[in-house]
């Protein structure tokens, strides 16, 4: 393995571990849509939205470095994914950004549109951003509408774009295949699963623990069945293989199913990562059900990572295209250059450090419990 | 048919232009008090911290508050403007991702976590940690805004002067070949330096401001004092930074941007010795053929541009008509001959392209070598003709024009108001340490309605800074209508309007919430 190619696979792997968390980090989407399910009373809401409140901008922020990441180590993915599959990435961005203010404007004396209007704006964050980022997620499986052609660039006076879309509808076909939608349920019953255990670890209050006990029931039932119909339709489905040393892209029967079984690593994480997240939930029926969301976390974290790097290792297109196959994308032919990729994997040096004091700040803040006292007395309140 | 195409493909252009300016416009009214108010806290939460007393604590949680109201929203537009670089501008995206994208992935990781993490220790931290923790916390969040600005500027000031890169025909596209160039180009420090002093002396104006009017209401006269005090002092240091920062930048500019400073100035005919017009009134685009017919009126004090601008009180400044048709006398080549040269370069890229479909080893070896700086013939082929690649896309010579009347009055409005602020902060802390302030009621309003005038420049800032480039997304390399992504316009035009109406309702509730919170005031324990 080259240095070059070793660079690509560190910087998938980054990728896929910022996937892994953002998916992870969910968890306040998801704890947004129980709103009104968990919370009964004005102020079990304002309970609820004030321990998310705490941690909407770690979801923020990991989404906005996903796509700085993205950006800096695959630039051609960020072409020709942002570039064409417009509508859906306005759409997801549509509904993060209402969830920026809401937290902050919701009980604020004149907020022009009113509370009821920030909860719904929470609420379409929690539902529509869990599964629209799950549905887009599902094309690095099983493919988009694109073709990439860098001679266009030479095309003065014409269409200069190097990646062009096929299809009209710009991404929105994605929601036509039911594996994409299969994943985009998953994510959202799997952050409704997580808010609902974030919930019962932060807030000391009786009827908030039992209603979100409940509600983790309902929603795990669905993740469960969406996420083993996905994992099956995965292992059954062809793959788009590339040759590492002619770059010729062709398609693969069972491609995931081999690429499992050619990397056992990846499978061990799958399964440690499935059984971490069922554990968490059945944890969760048990009085010590506060401490189910580091399971299910660590579960979830555990199980995207290996979910993206099996679209990306072992020689397979992790963007297929399905207009043109030898323009789907692979962590060799759409990676910044070997100089950038070591550039950015001296900073990356950085990341331990930001998790400790992300996780000190963390520990800090959740040391106590909110309570209803607490709610009704904080200075600082969402 | 085909007419209709290219009339729609001009359409996406203009509407994408028209989005990214508006998302930019919305977030940079967010954004500068983010970076000055984050550090007026930090001082007065230190204050707190070594005397105890419970004063600054109040005063501090009061200008928090306000700065909470202001953050996100500022990070929401945030989000839109980093990823509308994809939806919007695709071909950019790749043309630039390889040394654009890894200043963003490093904002990300180095400093929108330090920010995420420690501005919810900040609010919500007073009664959960340490003093001194908290403390840390406040410093920390600044910082993080800072550092966030500092890679982002980076990145933008790189756009404007793309250097540390190499084109590789491979991969048609730019790639880093010096990280240090990219992050200490002197286009990106003063852009880096100016944009953040500038930021710092709209928030201090902000609080001389709502201050003011505390002490026009005879409310919170202690705390309004105070903060008078110390917005007045780090508003008076960021002005006068600001003010050697945009005279570097004028500088650099000159070398650089010659075009933008030409507009700047409706310079039409470059002279020795040119002059600096201190207001002016410009006539129609059609009249204006050279410099006496450039204005109806015009005041300037003579030699000082080019002082300005290379140090050198009769050094040439070229205008408008030298940079479109060229000026032999002084090395200036037409745009024209740099249209040609620049599609003698996207030729031999067409060429490599071509043959390495067809495999025709020996072709893209030798065009290969011609886009290398390590061959004699890359040095001189990259010189004289890849330099000049983005005006292969142009239709006509005057493209390279921006819109001289938006960057001239944008300019003079930036510099009036800069100038006006080192007043503003100077005649406050006069009137503060004599203890006049509540006596000159009048300065008071001044002091309140100029909160207005540092949001109207500031803007006016980015618009000298980004209208003056047009029509280059990099400088020389990449225009617009070859970066844009082939979205139908439409398309575009819907989410614009989205984006409009959605900014709009938000930016209305803001102001509403942070009067509010202002006619509140500080809470007592």
């Amino acid at each position: 393995m080259t240095t070059y190619v070793l660079l690509q696979h560190y910087w998938w792997f980054i990728i896929s571990l910022l996937g892994a968390l953002l998916v992870f980090l969910l968890f306040v989407q998801g704890g947004q849509g129980l709103l009104y399910n968990v919370g009964k009373t004005p102020q079990e809401r304002n309970m609820i939205v004030n321990a998310l409140g705490r941690k909407w901008e770690f979801t923020y922020t990991t989404l906005v470095t996903f796509g700085g990441a993205f950006f800096a180590s695959f630039p051609l993915f960020y072409s020709t994914s942002f570039g064409g599959a417009f509508y859906v990435w306005m759409a997801i961005l549509l509904v993060f950004v209402i969830q920026a203010v809401a937290y902050e404007y919701r009980r604020k004396p004149g907020n022009f549109i009113g509370e009821r209007s920030y909860d719904v704006f929470l609420m379409v964050n929690g539902f529509a951003g869990t599964f629209l980022l799950g549905t887009a997620v599902g094309t690095f499986f099983t493919g988009a509408n694109f073709t990439v052609n860098a001679m266009n660039l030479a095309n003065v006076g014409g269409d200069t774009t190097i990646s062009q879309w096929t299809t009209p509808w710009r991404g929105l076909e994605a929601l036509c295949d039911y594996r994409n939608v299969l994943l985009g349920l998953s994510v959202l019953f799997l952050a409704r699963v997580l808010g609902a255990q974030y919930l019962m670890n932060t807030i000391d209050d009786k009827s908030i623990t039992g209603r979100s006990r409940r509600h983790l029931w309902i929603n795990a039932i669905p993740f469960v069945l969406c996420f083993v119909a996905f994992l099956v339709t995965l292992l059954l489905s062809s793959g788009w293989a590339v040759d590492p040393a002619t770059g010729v892209i062709s398609i693969e029967p069972y491609k995931y199913t081999h690429n499992l079984m050619a990397m056992p690593w990846v499978f061990v994480l799958l399964v440690v990562g499935v059984v971490a997240v069922l554990a968490g939930i059945v944890l969760g029926l048990t009085p010590k059900g506060d401490k189910a969301i580091w399971f299910s976390g660590a579960g979830t974290v555990a199980t995207v990572l290996s979910l993206f790097l099996l679209a990306g290792y072992n020689h397979t297109a992790y963007y297929p295209s399905l207009a043109d196959m030898q323009s789907s994308l692979t962590i060799y032919n759409s990676s910044s250059s070997e100089f950038t990729l070591t550039v950015m994997s001296f900073v990356s040096i950085l990341i331990p450090f930001v998790v400790a004091y992300i996780w000190y700040a963390w520990r800090a803040m959740n040391r106590v419990k909110i309570t209803r006292e607490e709610v009704a007395s904080d200075d600082h309140l969402y | 048919m085909m007419l209709n195409s290219a009339i729609d493909f001009m359409q996406v252009v203009d509407w994408s232009r028209a989005q990214f300016a508006m998302t930019a416009i919305y977030h940079w009214l967010f954004v500068p008090l983010t970076l000055g108010l984050g550090f007026i806290i930090a001082f007065m939460e230190t204050a707190y911290y070594r005397t105890g007393n419970e004063f600054w604590k109040r005063t501090t949680q009061f200008w928090m508050r306000l700065f909470g109201v202001n953050f996100a929203i500022g990070i929401a537009t945030g989000l839109i403007l980093e990823f509308e670089f994809g939806t919007n501008w695709s071909n950019y995206s790749h043309f630039v991702g390889d040394i654009f994208g890894a200043p963003l992935a490093i904002e990300g990781i180095m400093a929108f976590f330090l920010e995420a993490t420690f501005v919810a220790v900040m609010f919500f931290g007073w009664n959960k940690v340490s003093k001194g923790f908290h403390l840390t916390a406040t410093w920390m969040t600044a910082i993080g805004a800072n550092l966030s600005a500092l890679w982002i500027l980076v990145a933008n000031g790189w756009m404007q002067y793309p250097v540390g890169m190499t084109f590789n025909p491979e991969t048609a596209r730019n790639e880093m070949t010096s990280f240090w160039d990219v992050l200490l180009s002197p286009v990106a420090i003063n852009k880096f330096c100016h944009t953040v002093t500038s930021a710092y002396v709209l928030s201090a104006v902000f609080v001389v401001g709502v201050s003011a009017w505390f002490l026009l209401r005879k409310r919170e006269q202690l705390m309004a004092r105070k903060s008078m005090i110390v917005a007045s002092i780090f508003g008076m240091v960021a002005a006068l930074l600001t003010a050697t920062t945009g005279d570097n930048s004028g500088r650099v500019i000159a070398e650089v941007q010659p075009m933008k400073l030409a507009a700047m100035e409706g310079l039409y005919d470059g002279q020795r010795g040119a002059g600096l017009t201190i207001v002016g009134v410009l006539k129609p685009e059609k009249e204006r053929t050279g410099n006496k017919e450039a204005f109806y009126f015009q005041f300037e004090i003579p030699k000082l541009l080019s002082l300005m601008s290379y140090r050198d009180a009769d050094a040439y400044v070229a205008g408008i008509n030298d940079l479109v048709n060229g000026n032999p006398d002084q090395g200036l080549l037409s745009a024209r001959e740099k249209m040609e040269r620049g599609r003698v370069a996207i030729d031999e890229l067409a060429r490599y392209r071509a043959a390495r479909q067809q495999g025709d080893a020996a072709v893209m070896k030798e065009v290969a070598a011609k886009f290398s700086p390590d061959t004699p013939e890359g040095r001189e082929f990259l010189k004289n003709y890849f330099r000049y690649f983005g005006y292969g896309y142009l239709s006509q010579p005057s493209d390279i024009v921006p819109d001289v009347p938006l960057v001239f009055y944008s300019f003079r409005v930036m510099v009036g108001a800069g100038v006006f602020f080192i007043l503003l902060f100077a005649v406050n802390l006069w009137l503060l340490w004599k203890k006049r302030e509540e006596r000159y009621r009048w300065w008071l309003y001044v002091s309140l309605w100029s909160i207005l005038l540092a949001y109207l420049a500031s803007q006016a800032g980015w618009i000298v800074a980004e209208v003056g480039r047009q029509p280059w997304t990099i400088q020389d390399l990449l225009p617009t209508v070859a970066a844009v992504s082939r979205v139908d316009a439409g398309s575009v035009m819907v989410t614009f309007f989205i984006f409009v109406a959605l900014f709009t309702t938000l930016l209305i509730a803001e102001i509403m919430i942070m009067t509010k919170q202002i006619k509140i005031g500080p809470k007592n324990e």
